[in-house]
């Protein structure tokens, strides 16, 4: 079961060509929704002149500083998800996260490199689908089920559904059917024909659910990185304790011994009092 | 001048619905994302503006002087126990301010009253509110401060 590769299975009973069509016309779908999302939200526009102002009122900043800082959003905000306070959350992010690359790449490679038996599949790359696979269907539905605002924090059925599920919910379904289909053999019934619309629903669902925000998130956390850099920090204040200059002050008479982290105070409870 | 969310900062965690005194931070049921359900019963304590992790929530000026361009936003840096103020004013003047964060952890500032005696009938009578004097300390002398008693802070954000 794991070293089958489930598409080169279909393929053999679909007309040439579909798998790899309807690969295709996914990507346009994606590419298509997240310009939509764009233009219809004005967000692209509201990003962009809130950058130039942030640029006009701040300091210059070099080549090498901004690469510096794409390459700390990279490695932080991007592959670490550095963003997240809540560390499960964080923590079925990135297997979300990592579990979505894996198995989009793997599903990429084995429709357009091993469409059929001709070409035997390389056991490596079925292997790697359903790794990537679990690794969704893990984040996601401990994510869905304990982590998700209104379930954790509000005591709301994890089965109460609201458009703001659409992606996670699509993209659980879709990896579910897929693997179930998989494991199944592959063949063209009704799995797979389910395991297509729910798939159809994650990447055709674009504008109005929030696929996007994987190309959001890194652009708003390099912008927020560099109005820190330049000084304006969206007018949040920039002192802190490190500089020597501060721990001079009066106020900070009390802070004078104390150690410089000092470790999580009320935050180190998740909010869950309401 | 309530409260408004920057729906593309917040990330939904509850924090600000968790500490409003008011209760009046809910989470969005549609978007997952927090919103001030009634602005009007918002008196700008700003509890949930510092206790916001992403800083997506500020507090918004009044219509004649708000597109002036002044801006008061804070910090509240749990890890180095300091609060940070940034107060722009319209005319360009701006002012930074540090301190240390004293928040109690939560539940340890209650005073549990049912362990406490009632107040007797001279202290029903008296002008000063139950326990005044002696919670206040104000019965043995000055205001009593932190450095008055030779006490410096420990480490963690609380003393």
């Amino acid at each position: 079961m794991l070293s089958v590769n489930p598409f080169a299975v279909a393929g053999a009973s679909l007309p040439a060509g579909f798998l790899q069509a309807f690969l295709v016309l996914m990507v346009l779908a994606v590419v298509a929704g997240t310009l939509f999302d764009i233009v219809h939200k004005g967000s692209a526009r509201y990003f962009f002149a809130n950058m130039r102002k942030s640029k006009d009122k701040g300091r210059a900043l070099g080549a090498g500083e901004r690469v510096s800082i794409a390459m700390q959003t990279a490695v932080v905000d991007v592959l670490a998800s550095g963003e997240f306070c809540n560390q499960k959350r964080r923590v079925a992010h990135l297997l979300g996260m990592y579990g979505f690359i894996v198995y989009v790449v793997a599903t990429a490679v084995m429709v357009f490199g091993y469409p059929t038996d001709a070409t035997p599949t390389p056991a490596i790359w079925p292997l790697l689908w359903w790794i990537g696979a679990v690794m969704v269907l893990v984040g996601g539905y401990w994510f869905w089920f304990f982590i998700r605002v209104d379930v954790a924090a509000e005591g709301n059925s994890p089965f109460r559904l609201a458009k703001a599920d659409l992606f996670v919910l699509s993209l659980v379904a879709s990896v579910t059917l897929a693997v179930a289909w998989a494991a199944s053999g592959g063949g063209v019934g009704v799995l797979f024909w389910l395991y297509i619309i729910a798939t159809i629903v994650l990447f055709g669902g674009v504008p109005w659910s929030k696929f996007a925000h994987m190309f959001f998130k890194p652009a708003a956390a390099f912008e927020k990185r560099v109005s820190r850099a330049n000084g304006t920090a969206e007018n949040l204040p920039t002192q802190t304790r490190d500089d020597p200059e501060q721990q001079k002050r009066h106020s900070m008479e009390l802070l004078r011994d104390a150690p410089m982290d000092m470790g999580l105070g009320i935050k180190r409870e998740a909010p869950r009092h309401y | 001048m309530p409260t408004f969310v920057y729906m593309t900062r917040c990330d939904g965690c509850g924090h600000c619905v968790d500490i409003c005194p008011s209760d009046i931070m809910h989470i969005d049921p549609t978007y997952r994302r927090a919103y001030n359900i009634e602005p009007n019963m918002c008196w700008e304590c700003y509890s949930c503006v510092k206790a916001c992790p992403q800083h997506a929530i500020d507090v918004r000026g009044y219509a004649d002087f708000a597109p002036l361009g002044h801006s008061v936003r804070v910090d509240r840096d749990e890890r180095k126990g300091t609060i940070a103020w940034r107060i722009k004013f319209r005319d360009g003047t701006e002012k930074n301010f540090l301190s240390p964060i004293t928040t109690k952890p939560w539940g340890t500032a209650i005073p549990k009253l049912a362990e406490v005696p009632a107040p007797s009938e001279e202290i029903r009578n008296s002008q000063l509110l139950y326990n005044e004097p002696k919670w206040i300390r104000m019965d043995e002398g000055g205001l009593r401060t932190l450095k008055d008693a030779g006490l410096t802070l420990k480490q963690g954000v609380y003393y």
